[in-house]
């Protein structure tokens, strides 16, 4: 596992060390280890069946894990905190005759929040996000999108310190994904712990500080989405005029070996290569003096992809793939 | 306990309670629960009114009387002397003329004799189907009896010396209450847990359960619907009560009257409100724990039909065992806990012990709460299974490359 960088001591909002946990005779659950730092915005990132909910339900106490130690706050035992806590399930829904700051209200009543606050504070978060001519229309009333704002908002309303997403952007549109990516980035800036899981890579790259890589149950990676992308080697993309020359046997060997041509196109040709030991500067001589015709030269660093490749394979990344895949064309 | 920690198990209760409270009583749902008695009253009445005129066309106690014209008229006479003694036990007797054969007169078409009397008073015939003659054949010899006497007999007058009661009349009248009591408690308690199920569907339909069970202990989800449901209940039961309060007071004497019960109508009452509420607790948490352990709507319906069933040879044994307490059928049902509601209730109106049912109530409120553990527990491991992702795809994802 990898941990926080060092120099990192902001206090654990959650620690969790060598989970497991069976259902029947799946294994769902094998041996996860995760630490999130308070005020982070946590990624837990893998293809549907990886254990993604499953861990998130043992991080809460919603489910016991069978082996293994989870903290939250530094309590081992989740219900004691259960009041800075929010959670959002995959599976969400709300009453549909309740009217929304009622229902925003109950969701608040169930962490504990007294009921006349609770409708007051939903009546001005609906008002804040644009929700407040729909305070007394009933959930049945609203579009898919509003109603699960008011699910969002009923999640929040309590005010916690700790909030859990489970696949929160699945079902959205991307104008309500994007609203959901401004309102985690809020609530990081204002001190509160996100975590959320996600099979869309693209959201994990786009908010997370750290992530955990999930498949098949287990934790292969866990921590900073820099440190994961460092990984893989920065690679060179190089753009030339000529495909083949003198250029290409001056090329230092570490790059030349691994060159591949990777896109050709009329007067252009795209090669990449890892950055020779022997440095830019170096490489650049070599390619003037070979006479390589340079278009253009860039050192690109690997993305969250090709980490989450090179950490949990090629059969997990294909799932990832396929699930997004699926998720856009629903 | 810190200021952070999750909701105690009353606490969530009741916030679960008040709402499924609340949005249960002002739904239709608990419009036709009000009307729910209704159903049994007016299907009894049309079956039992259809079923009465059934009765009357499809049996007859009409009796033909093909004898010579003076034995005719002796017989009908002698019936007519006989019936204020001895009433519905006689045929009604009608005299034939012609000379048509007895069997003949029984295929009259339009004509409804049950039997018809033939032959002499000395020898009276009696022709129809072999029930029929084994049924007349007494009352037509006591009435050819009566008729060949020389003279008319007379009856003496019978002294009267009425008494309140006798064991037996009581035994008879109190089995009439605990049976009038257990089949009330079986209809409400089929109502409510036909509406609990219900609402438990809705809350599958809308996911809202995972919110719960997220948020609060699963035990305080499955009391908060019992109990929920139990408050409709009783609002349910007070309008009742006060429909029917006023019905008594315009109806007055012409309503039957059920005989007192052993433990007398305020304790009954009381008892049966609280066996009604154990007997809810218990089935409703039973339908909770399918409710839960099933994963879509329609395998909630069909997972609840073999409980329904249950109940109901539940509550054929009890109301078998009525007639016979003590024995050990009766301390069976007693005893079991999803009859024990409705043989305690009988044993209220029969018996004036009470120590019975001190007992009875803190077993069946310790199986609530098991059941209601039990209950939670299998939610919690049948629905906490796997995320939505999982369910769909699972083990699609094999083994990991090592980090």
């Amino acid at each position: 596992m990898t941990r926080p960088p060092a120099g990192d001591y902001r206090p654990l909002a959650i620690e969790a060390h060598g989970l497991i946990k069976r259902f029947d005779d799946t294994l769902a659950v094998d041996g996860v280890d995760i630490a999130v730092p308070e005020g982070a915005i946590y990624g837990i990132l893998g293809p549907n069946g990886a254990g993604k909910t499953t861990t998130l339900r043992m991080l809460l106490g919603i489910i016991d894990p069978d082996q293994g130690v989870r903290r939250v706050f530094g309590n081992d035992r989740p219900h004691e905190v259960a009041k800075l806590i929010a959670y959002l399930p995959e599976e969400r829904g709300l009453y549909p005759a309740m009217k929304c700051d009622e229902a925003i209200a109950f969701m608040g009543a169930l962490r504990g929040l007294p009921t006349a606050e609770g409708k007051a504070r939903g009546r001005e978060l609906l008002e804040r996000h644009g929700l407040g001519h729909a305070v007394d229309r009933q959930i049945r009333q609203l579009s898919k999108g509003m109603a699960q704002t008011v699910q969002l908002l009923g999640t929040l309303v309590h005010r916690p310190k700790l909030v859990v997403f489970d696949e929160p952007f699945s079902g959205l549109d991307a104008i309500n994904q994007g609203k959901l990516e401004v309102m985690i980035r809020e609530l990081a800036q204002s001190g509160t712990t996100v975590i959320f899981s996600t099979h869309v890579i693209h959201h994990a790259e786009r908010l997370c500080d750290e992530v955990a890589i999930i498949a098949g149950g287990k934790v292969p990676y866990a921590g900073s989405v820099d440190v994961a992308r460092d990984r893989i080697p920065a690679q060179v993309r190089l753009e030339t005029r000529t495909g083949e020359g003198e250029w290409r046997r001056a090329l230092p060997a570490d790059a030349r070996h691994d060159a591949r041509l990777s896109q050709g196109g009329e007067g252009s040709h795209f090669w990449y290569f890892p950055v020779p030991d022997s440095g830019i500067e170096e490489l650049l001589k070599r390619l003037i003096d070979g006479e390589a015709g340079i278009l253009s030269l860039s050192i690109e660093r690997a993305g969250l992809h090709d980490a989450f490749v090179e950490i949990a394979g090629e059969a997990a990344a294909r799932a990832l793939d396929e699930d997004t895949a699926e998720g856009a064309a629903r | 306990m810190s200021d952070t920690t999750r909701l105690s198990l009353f606490e969530a209760a009741r916030v679960v309670a008040r709402r499924d409270f609340h949005a249960i009583l002002f739904s239709r749902a608990f419009f036709f629960f009000l009307l729910g008695p209704l159903f049994p009253i007016i299907i009894g009445a049309m079956a039992g009114g259809i079923g009465g005129q059934v009765q009357r066309e499809a049996t007859t106690r009409l009796v033909a009387v093909a004898m010579a014209a003076d034995d005719t008229e002796a017989m009908i006479g002698a019936r007519q002397r006989l019936a204020p003694q001895i009433g519905s036990a006689l045929p009604e007797l009608q005299a034939t003329s012609g000379d048509m054969s007895p069997g003949d007169i029984l295929r009259q078409p339009g004509k409804n004799f049950s039997a018809v009397v033939s032959g002499t008073l000395a020898a009276p015939v009696v022709t129809g189907t072999q029930d029929a003659i084994d049924f007349w054949r007494g009352p037509v010899a006591m009435i050819a009896a009566e008729a060949s006497a020389s003279k008319v007999a007379a009856y003496p007058s019978v002294g009267a010396d009425p008494v309140a009661t006798s064991v037996a009349a009581q035994r008879t009248d109190r089995i009439r209450t605990a049976q009038a009591g257990q089949l009330l408690l079986f209809l409400l308690m089929m109502l409510l847990a036909g509406m609990v199920l219900s609402n438990l569907v809705e809350e599958k339909a809308n996911k809202v359960i995972e919110v719960l069970a997220a948020a609060i202990p699963m035990d305080a989800v499955f009391l908060g619907k019992l109990v929920a449901m139990l408050g409709v209940s009783f609002v349910g039961i007070a309008v009742w009560a006060a429909a029917g309060g006023a019905i008594a007071l315009v109806a007055g004497s012409a309503l039957p009257q059920l005989p007192e019960p052993a433990l007398g109508w305020p304790l009954f009452m009381a008892l049966g409100i609280v066996y009604f509420a154990m007997g809810y607790l218990l089935l409703g948490s039973l339908f909770l724990t399918i409710g839960g352990m099933a994963a879509t709507v329609r395998e909630v319906q069909t997972m609840s039909m073999p409980v329904t069933m249950a109940q109901l040879l539940v509550f054929f044994l009890a109301a078998s065992a009525i007639t016979s307490p003590g024995s050990p059928m009766e301390v069976f049902a007693a005893v079991f806990p999803l009859s024990s509601p409705f043989a305690m209730l009988a044993r209220a109106a029969q018996s004036e012990a009470l120590w019975p049912h001190a007992l009875a109530i803190g077993w069946q409120a310790l199986c609530v709460i098991l059941f209601v553990r039990v209950g939670a527990m299998i939610f919690r491991r049948r629905v906490m299974k796997s995320g939505k992702g999982g369910r769909a795809v699972k083990n699609r994802v094999g083994g990991t490359k090592p980090a």
